[in-house]
């Protein structure tokens, strides 16, 4: 009877072998270190953005044991992630399952590589879902949530599917006490986007902003406490083109409302850029609506 | 045809079947405090020095009770606070000795399974897999020691009884927890090194010329 629990026990530490020289020690901060997986033969490495916390001297340990440098390629703050190209070729890369493939209850493994050698522990996919956007703003392809125990060290690694193949990179700092896996085709974006400009788009308007109180018959109007001050335009900015000037209150952007600096943060990622879009004010304690064109962030 | 979710969870309870009989429960006066594991048929026992090292009580409070009820009152033949060891020996022979299995070569994602009497409860079982093993597992105070460590949850209780592979084999004596979440034991390889030097340092003291008196001796309830 013991049978089907040696066969199951071998194969998925069998699993974790298999996966053991693609997932590397991601060493940028300075309490323990993270993980990240290879992503491409080359040196491209995938992590989390949240490890990586400082950006010189950053060390990856490799599973054959080597220490090479590496350098940022760049972050996606909104999705967790970050890129980075380790000093290394002839890497294992890994291979890659899309989030559609999955259903609630699959057997999942988390791996991790907080010091020399290779961790897991194991999960189900415990929830689903479709496109959503975090907390901090990045747009993901498919909602993963599982119910591995994300123990330290582990944030950059990845999730295995029972087929030996990686689901996504799992994060605890997304959402708190959730443990959550950025999907294949995320990363894939993000990759393909931060090797080619550096940086994840972003939108841009030209203006400095301070939070501030609104008035109170303002605020039934409005609908909302607080807004944003503009405390300076800069020329030719879209926000200048669209006439907004020193003083004025953003309340809303695109129906959205702005009651924080961090809301309109949210609000101005990467695929609002060259949007037109209306910018609702306070001007002279009038609510007052302005169309504008977001620019993209340099 | 069963479906493998039906065979794996039989599977885990045939693996409670083979283990739990080695599994003796070691109270402390009144008190339950831990788990012990029948070592050998003829009464060695082992488990957590943190079970049997109790300043409140002494020695002589100890009480050992195996799965089919009996009891003894144990004498202690090693304790090693650091390893968190410790050896007895109870006055029983043919006893259901557990399988040592291999610490060494366990590996990450392999199933495991702790027995004890967690919050009293005998025969508490519970499952996780391998993390790591060595002296390096997660952010744990790095010591001189090797550690187990599992994604499983130990109690109060647990302390001192056996961790095992999918086939039964003892591979770590259940510790501590390492944070809310990492079950730590004592490798089975750190295990028997400790016991090997014990029984020989005992069995060495013993005069063998002169018939050995019950060490202890069994407690009958009439």
């Amino acid at each position: 009877m013991t049978e089907t629990l040696q066969t199951l026990s071998q194969s998925m530490a069998g699993l974790v072998e298999q996966s053991d020289p693609k997932v590397v020690r991601v060493d940028a901060r300075q309490r323990l270190p993270g993980s990240g997986v290879i992503w491409s033969a080359e040196g491209l490495i995938i992590t989390s953005h949240h490890v990586v916390e400082r950006e010189d001297q950053i060390q990856i340990g490799l599973a054959d044991g080597r220490t090479v440098s590496a350098t940022l390629v760049g972050r996606d703050p909104g999705a967790d992630l970050a890129v980075l190209r380790a000093d290394a070729t002839g890497l294992t890369a890994a291979t890659w399952a899309d989030a559609s493939e999955l259903r609630v209850g699959h057997l999942l493994l988390a791996l991790g590589r907080p010091g020399n050698r290779i961790q897991a522990t194991l999960g189900i996919a415990s929830a689903l879902g479709g496109q959503w956007r975090t907390p901090s703003g990045g747009e993901i392809d498919h909602y993963l949530q599982t119910d591995v125990v994300m123990y330290p060290g582990f944030s950059g690694g990845p999730l295995v599917t029972a087929d030996g193949r990686f689901a996504g990179i799992n994060t605890s700092a997304l959402m708190r006490g959730v443990s959550l896996a950025i999907p294949a085709a995320t990363i894939r974006k993000t990759v393909e986007t931060l090797v080619a400009h550096g940086h994840m788009p972003r939108g841009y308007l030209g203006i400095g902003i301070q939070p501030v109180r609104l008035a109170e018959t303002l605020q039934q109007t409005v609908g909302q406490e607080t807004g944003l001050i503009v405390m300076s335009v800069d020329s030719n900015s879209p926000a200048a083109q669209a006439g907004m000037v020193q003083g004025d209150v953003l309340v809303k952007l695109d129906g959205a409302p702005v009651r924080h600096v961090d809301e309109l943060q949210v609000l101005l990622s990467g695929e609002r850029v060259g949007k037109s879009v209306q910018a609702q004010v306070v001007r002279a304690g009038q609510l007052q609506s302005l169309g504008l064109t977001i620019g993209r962030a340099q | 045809m069963d479906s493998v979710l039906t065979q794996f969870s039989r599977g885990i309870a045939s693996v409670g079947e083979r283990v739990l009989p080695a599994v003796v429960q070691i109270r402390t006066g009144r008190a339950g405090a831990g788990a012990g594991i029948i070592w050998q048929s003829d009464g060695l026992l082992v488990t957590n020095a943190h079970v049997v090292n109790n300043r409140r009580v002494s020695q002589h409070a100890l009480t050992v009770q195996l799965a089919d009820g009996r009891e003894f009152t144990p004498r202690l033949l090693a304790v090693d606070s650091e390893a968190d060891l410790a050896v007895l020996r109870i006055d029983a022979h043919d006893l259901p000795a557990i399988e040592l299995g291999s610490s060494q070569q366990l590996k990450p994602g392999e199933l495991v399974f702790a027995f004890g009497f967690p919050w009293g409860v005998a025969g508490g079982a519970t499952a996780g897999v391998v993390i790591g093993v060595g002296a390096q597992v997660g952010d744990m105070v790095s010591t001189r020691n090797e550690w187990v460590a599992a994604s499983l949850h130990l109690r109060p209780g647990h302390s001192g009884g056996p961790m095992v592979d999918a086939q039964g084999r003892l591979i770590g004596i259940n510790t501590l927890m390492n944070g809310p979440d990492v079950g730590v034991a004592v490798p089975v390889d750190v295990a028997q090194r400790f016991v090997k030097e014990a029984y020989t340092k005992w069995q060495n003291a013993q005069p063998h010329s002169v018939p050995q008196p019950a060490a202890g001796g069994r407690i009958v309830h009439v």
